[in-house]
């Protein structure tokens, strides 16, 4: 077993840098890695560019480094939900480029499977596809879109184990696996730990030999965005 | 007890349908073993009012298929959401999955109907939804992915804007999120269809004359023979 824990955040988090690129899993503020995100605001890492499906809401999750402008480059899907995010794009301090959502999946498990690039029908004939190849395929026009580049890759699953094999839970999943491998080193924080041999191999989702980092975080708020319910009859 | 007819003037005064009455009318056009995926606003409504004697399942793009209702409140759990980041729940036969699997299921047609909100659309079938230059820009999630690959597209919209501008056109005038994809539009005063030369004209909202809709309709309206009211029962 080779083992991939380390002992907290900070250790998780050696070596990064100004000027980095991040990809940060999480869908709105489900799944994101909070522990991370906390410790860049922390360390006071600026100039970041992040690769992330939304930009989290004013006071939590990304909004923090948007808060205290350590955020230069973001690249998303959707940003909808922060007035912060808005304010900086629209008058120019950040700078934004925006990727439909399957693309940016894409982007990355191609970073992660090894392509360079690949052809995707998503955006042909609107601005997404400006200044990039297109070629038909059968009848039917696609963009050559290219992998991600990234430095870091920061993750949250809902259980890890010390050879950094993860389970996550529920929607939490989402882009979660498809950054792990994505980047030069992937850190992953979870809400369990446990010893090699407790997760059933058959029940993995993301095997270790994506995961350079592990360790448990500590106190997770997992803030809801939109809290919707039913009443009982 | 068969009502008597006093209720007919007040069926007479109907004219024009709210969210519920477009996403009634939508709901109608899922058939029996469909894979759907609803958008965020009026298409959400539709799993509404899906016949209860039909298998379907919905599909949420953030990494659910099986989605249920909203959760009874105190059951809420911030790792099961929505892609409007709302918490659900699931139903028996449910499943989760990456943001990556997500979209194969999107971009490999796998999904059966896509029914998704628009500012504008035009009437070769261009949408756009994702941004208004220099005032809004959310961005397009899920969006263009969605309309470049589904095999069948319903829009679901008002048929004008808060100005009472017409939002079907001749040519989109913001920024589009995907070309020549749209299928069937369902608005407040009718249900239409993208032909060869514009938009075709199926079913008028009760009570709304085919004046009417000419009068809010930019683009070119082809209306052919008696146009008979929806029915939304």
């Amino acid at each position: 077993m080779i083992r991939k824990t380390v002992s907290n955040v900070s250790e998780a988090l050696a070596g990064v840098q100004d000027g980095m690129t991040f990809m940060l899993g999480g869908f709105g503020l489900c799944g994101i890695p909070e522990k991370a995100i906390e410790e860049l605001v922390r360390l006071g890492i600026k100039d970041i560019t992040c690769i992330s499906n939304n930009a989290g809401v004013d006071d939590f999750g990304l909004g923090l480094l948007l808060q205290k402008r350590q955020i230069k480059k973001m690249i998303s899907s959707y940003v909808g939900e922060n007035d912060e995010f808005e304010r900086q794009m629209l008058s120019g301090e950040l700078e934004v480029e925006l990727t439909p959502q399957g693309t940016l999946a894409e982007k990355c498990r191609a970073a992660q499977g090894g392509f360079p690039a690949f052809f995707t029908p998503a955006g042909y004939g609107t601005e997404v596809a400006e200044g990039k190849e297109t070629r038909e395929f059968n009848g039917k026009m696609y963009v050559l879109e290219e992998a991600f580049k990234a430095d870091f890759s920061f993750v949250k699953a809902w259980k890890g184990d010390e050879a950094g094999n993860l389970i996550f839970k529920g929607t939490a999943r989402n882009f979660n696996p498809v950054m792990c491998g994505a980047a030069k080193i992937t850190v992953a924080e979870v809400e369990e730990l446990v010893p090699a041999g407790s997760l059933d191999p058959n029940q993995i989702h993301v095997p270790g030999i994506f995961v350079q980092r592990i360790f448990k975080g500590e106190g997770y708020e997992k803030r809801i965005e939109q809290r919707t319910v039913r009443k009982r009859n | 007890m068969r009502k008597e007819s006093n209720n007919e003037p007040y069926e007479k005064e109907i004219k024009m349908l709210d969210k519920n009455g477009i996403a009634k009318r939508i709901a109608k056009e899922v058939k029996d073993g469909y894979y759907v995926n609803l958008g965020i606003g009026i298409p959400t409504l539709v799993a509404n009012f899906v016949r209860d004697d039909i298998s379907v399942e919905f599909q949420s793009e953030n990494g659910v298929l099986g989605m249920g209702p909203f959760p009874f409140e105190g059951e809420e759990d911030a790792d099961i959401i929505n892609a409007g980041k709302q918490t659900i729940t699931t139903l028996p036969g449910a499943s989760f999955f990456d943001s990556a699997t997500s979209f194969s299921m999107i971009r490999g047609k796998h999904v059966d109907l896509t029914i998704l909100g628009a500012m504008e659309v035009a009437e070769n079938g261009d949408i756009a939804n994702w941004k208004i230059p220099g005032k809004m820009v959310k961005g397009m999630g899920g969006a263009m992915d969605l309309v470049s690959s589904a095999e069948d597209i319903i829009v679901a919209m008002m048929h004008t804007n808060r100005a009472g501008e017409s939002k079907l056109l001749k040519r989109c005038t913001l920024p589009l999120t995907g070309v020549k994809c749209v299928k069937k539009i369902v608005t407040n005063l009718a249900v239409l269809e993208i032909g060869p030369e514009g938009f075709i004209l199926l079913e008028r909202a009760p009570g709304v004359s085919v004046e009417e809709i000419k009068q809010a309709t930019e683009g070119t309206l082809i209306v052919s023979g008696d146009i008979p009211e929806m029915k939304l029962d």
